[in-house]
């Protein structure tokens, strides 16, 4: 072949190539805005009403033009039309008159996290790396998020998780790779330790987290006003403290692949654990509807391109019963009582 | 001797136009094969941007999936980059090895579009890292075939340059497309695959098929294949040992930019855009200090250029935090790589014959990569002992006095095979 008809071959190709995917950006694009145009708009409830009553505060993930928006639906209505606000969030929680938000900021695949609370000007804080898990505590006094930090190549040597708990009247902050971490009765420092999935009990001061080290998760009971944190039991991972206190629940490998979880509630008293009835794979912090029944989110693979869909499902915590959708077209659950 | 010296191309079947100078159709290889570089960084850096949101929000995995897919590459990666060197010396045929190599990753990028679930990723990923363990030798080589022996330097950094751009371009290109159709990953794989397909047509349509040894051998001798004794020369065992010791004492990018991250909030939510930065300063300063390495010397470049990184980890150890040192630190870390990175390439393959110059390269390269990795392990340990601070002012001590070792281990390195050189060319 000439050097000329090389040449020639070789925009061709390119001129494809740019061409193709030119086309599948239109294309997907467009169908996303139809999708969004046909499905109906979940009738929504005036904010007010809902936001000063017992409630679930979810992400809405419907396709459409509020889609990961905040949304609100009673405790006593739960499947009934929810309340869409404003507030646009890749991951949220909320307590009392306070939600965290953690979403993207103005620059690309930069994050943040910001705390509302009625009545009062925002308080945003930046989020190194993407959003993983946001808990607040009870009284909405403390903030704790999980970020992922990792290498921005292939070479994620850099990687790890990044937690934070950081009060919310403007006191330092604590990253909890410098606690103290006691394993079996000993100050241990693992070079690979990482935390995320940090769960508060009603007394300001002990928390439940996820640690991991020599490739093995560790359920762990923390101290703020001591800074430490102790483990308890393997193989557990992102822990959720029910609202007596009195159970945790939490997603475990128990010897499956990586990523293929099941959720399990610990009695913290009698050191029973009992697997729920649920048997897909869980990947989510699971939130507390009550003393006896969960709250997770499921996904769901409805067809729309490259979008995944998701439900709020609930199951009893007793490992009986069989798990139902309590909200569709939702994500990231809080229960405010 | 060497092929770049005669100016007369024996009647071989090559796609060039008539007429053509023998000074742009060097300079033309060096871009073309730059121009490869660049979109199969734009193809590989845009997946790499998106693939911790992807594999958190789409797969559901969890930080611990993250680590075991990172321990598969590094392992992999060294064999392939010796074996893809000494086949493209053994063949004679480097375009051939390279194209096998953005052959593969090319293919892996079609394959991510499918893929689901942890076990499908780890293929892709690894696929891809052995396309380019395979490719980076040969794709060298090919670059020191096409250019004259006095400006390797420049040539080298051209293509770095060119090679840089590209891994900037990807993330932005990346985001782009996730702001354009939001949630669209499988958008993102696809413009990834367009780009790794018009990098490997341009290799394979435009980029000649130079034959480094038969083109050497061409009115002498014709030489013998290679054998890996060519590379027993205490010349290049020096390199490769002072390339070893200094490589040994470097820390990862992803630790340095832990530590800037953890020093102040300014840089810790700035944390995934650092690398640009570094990348920003490696692009301007590679071809500058490509022809600094051709004036004074490729040796004292490379060696001089980790007293770059020295200063790098000063910035980022200090205590205080800022706009400034961290800024200092991505200027004195980019110009790190402009002054080592392409100029290595060109030490080695000056020190090498011509006919074992993909593995000379290869090895240079392998013994940078594994001791970088030995580094990384060792500084992780470091860091939780004593503590971000006085770990990395304990690795900057270190390098700086590794700095006059490898300047004397290198001492006339050059000189030597530039006299040896004259000699042979005297004699033939």
């Amino acid at each position: 072949m000439s050097i000329r008809n090389r040449l020639v071959a070789a925009l061709a190709v390119c001129l494809v190539a740019v061409g193709a995917t030119a086309a599948y950006l239109v294309v997907a694009r467009d169908s996303q805005q139809r999708a969004a145009q046909a499905a109906q708009a979940p009738a929504t409830a005036a904010v007010a009403a809902v936001e000063s009553v017992p409630r679930i505060v979810f992400r809405h993930v419907a396709p459409g033009q509020e889609h990961g928006q905040v949304a609100l639906v009673p405790l006593g209505d739960p499947t009934g039309r929810r309340a869409i606000t404003a507030m646009s969030c890749d991951r949220v929680y909320a307590s009392g008159t306070r939600t965290l938000c953690l979403t993207p900021s103005a620059v690309a695949s930069v994050f943040e996290t910001q705390v509302h609370t009625r009545g009062e000007p925002t308080v945003v804080a930046p989020l190194s790396g993407t959003p993983s898990r946001a808990r607040l505590s009870g009284d909405g006094k403390l903030v704790a998020t999980t970020s992922f930090v990792a290498g921005d190549s292939y070479d994620v040597e850099g990687f790890s998780t990044r937690t934070v708990i950081r009060p919310t009247d403007g006191a330092a902050r604590v990253e909890l790779e410098a606690f103290r971490l006691l394993h079996h009765g000993k100050v241990i420092r693992p070079a690979d330790r990482n935390y995320w999935g940090v769960t508060f009990a009603g007394d300001g001061d002990t928390f439940f987290v996820t640690v991991a080290f020599d490739e093995q998760t560790w359920l762990a009971r923390g101290s703020l006003r001591s800074a430490t944190v102790t483990t308890q039991r393997p193989d557990a991972e992102c822990p959720s403290l029910s609202p007596d206190g009195r159970r945790v629940a939490y997603k475990k490998l128990q010897g499956r692949d990586p990523g293929d979880w099941r959720i399990a509630v610990l009695d913290l008293a009698s050191g029973r654990e009992t697997v729920l009835a649920e048997d897909r794979s869980v990947d989510d912090q699971v939130e507390w509807l009550d003393d006896h029944r969960i709250l997770y989110a499921m996904p769901r693979d409805d067809g729309t391109p490259g979008l995944l869909g998701s439900d709020v499902w609930v199951v009893p915590d007793d490992g009986s019963g069989t798990p139902q959708v309590l909200i569709k077209d939702a994500s990231s659950p809080a229960v405010v009582r | 001797m060497y092929m770049t010296e005669r100016p007369r191309r024996v009647a071989e079947p090559r796609p060039e136009a008539p007429g053509t100078r023998r000074g742009r159709r060097v300079g033309r290889t060096v871009i073309l094969l730059g121009l490869v570089s660049l979109l199969t960084d734009v193809s590989s850096e845009a997946v790499s941007a998106v693939l911790p949101l992807y594999l958190t929000a789409v797969l559901g995995l969890s930080p611990l999936a993250f680590g075991f897919i990172d321990g598969l590459y590094h392992g992999v990666s060294a064999l392939v980059r010796i074996a893809g060197g000494w086949l493209a010396d053994r063949a004679d045929r480097p375009k051939w090895v390279a194209s096998l190599g953005y052959g593969l990753s090319a293919l892996s990028k079609i394959a991510l579009i499918a893929a689901q679930g942890l076990g499908a990723v780890t293929a892709v990923i690894t696929a891809d890292r052995l396309g380019k363990g395979l490719r980076t030798a040969p794709r060298d080589a090919l670059i020191a075939a096409s250019s004259p022996q006095a400006s390797l330097g420049r040539a080298f950094g051209v293509h770095r340059a060119l090679d840089t751009t590209g891994a900037a371009i990807g993330p932005l290109l990346a985001f782009a497309i996730l702001w354009f159709v939001p949630g669209d990953y499988r958008a993102v794989f696809i413009a990834s695959l367009a780009a790794a397909v018009m990098g490997l047509a341009i290799l394979l349509l435009l980029v000649p098929d130079l034959r480094p040894r038969r083109e050497a051998g061409a009115g002498a001798a014709p030489l013998n294949p290679p054998s890996l004794r060519l590379l027993a020369d205490r010349r290049f065992g020096r390199l490769v040992l002072a390339a070893g010791v200094l490589s040994v004492l470097t820390i990862s990018d992803g630790f340095l930019y832990l530590a800037l991250q953890q020093r102040d909030d300014l840089a810790a939510a700035w944390f995934p855009l650092l690398f640009v930065g570094t990348n920003l300063v490696y692009l301007a300063l590679a071809v500058p200090l490509g022809r600094l390495s051709d004036r004074l010397g490729r040796a004292p470049v490379m060696v001089g250029g980790h007293l770059l990184l020295v200063a790098a980890y000063l910035c980022a150890a200090g205590p205080v935090g800022g706009l400034a040192a961290t800024l200092t630190c991505l200027f004195f870390l980019g110009a790190f790589y402009a002054a080592t990175d392409g100029v290595l390439a060109a030490l080695a393959s000056t020190l090498v014959r011509t006919e074992v110059r993909a593995s000379g390269i290869a090895t240079v390269q392998t013994v940078v990569a594994t001791a970088r990795f030995a580094s990384s392990l060792g500084f992780g340990l470091l860091w939780v002992w004593l503590g971000r601070g006085p770990a990395v002012y304990a690795v900057a001590a270190a390098l700086a006095l590794a700095v006059p070792c490898a300047w004397w281990l290198l001492r006339g390195v050059e000189r030597a095979r530039n006299t040896e050189r004259h000699q042979a060319g005297a004699a033939s």
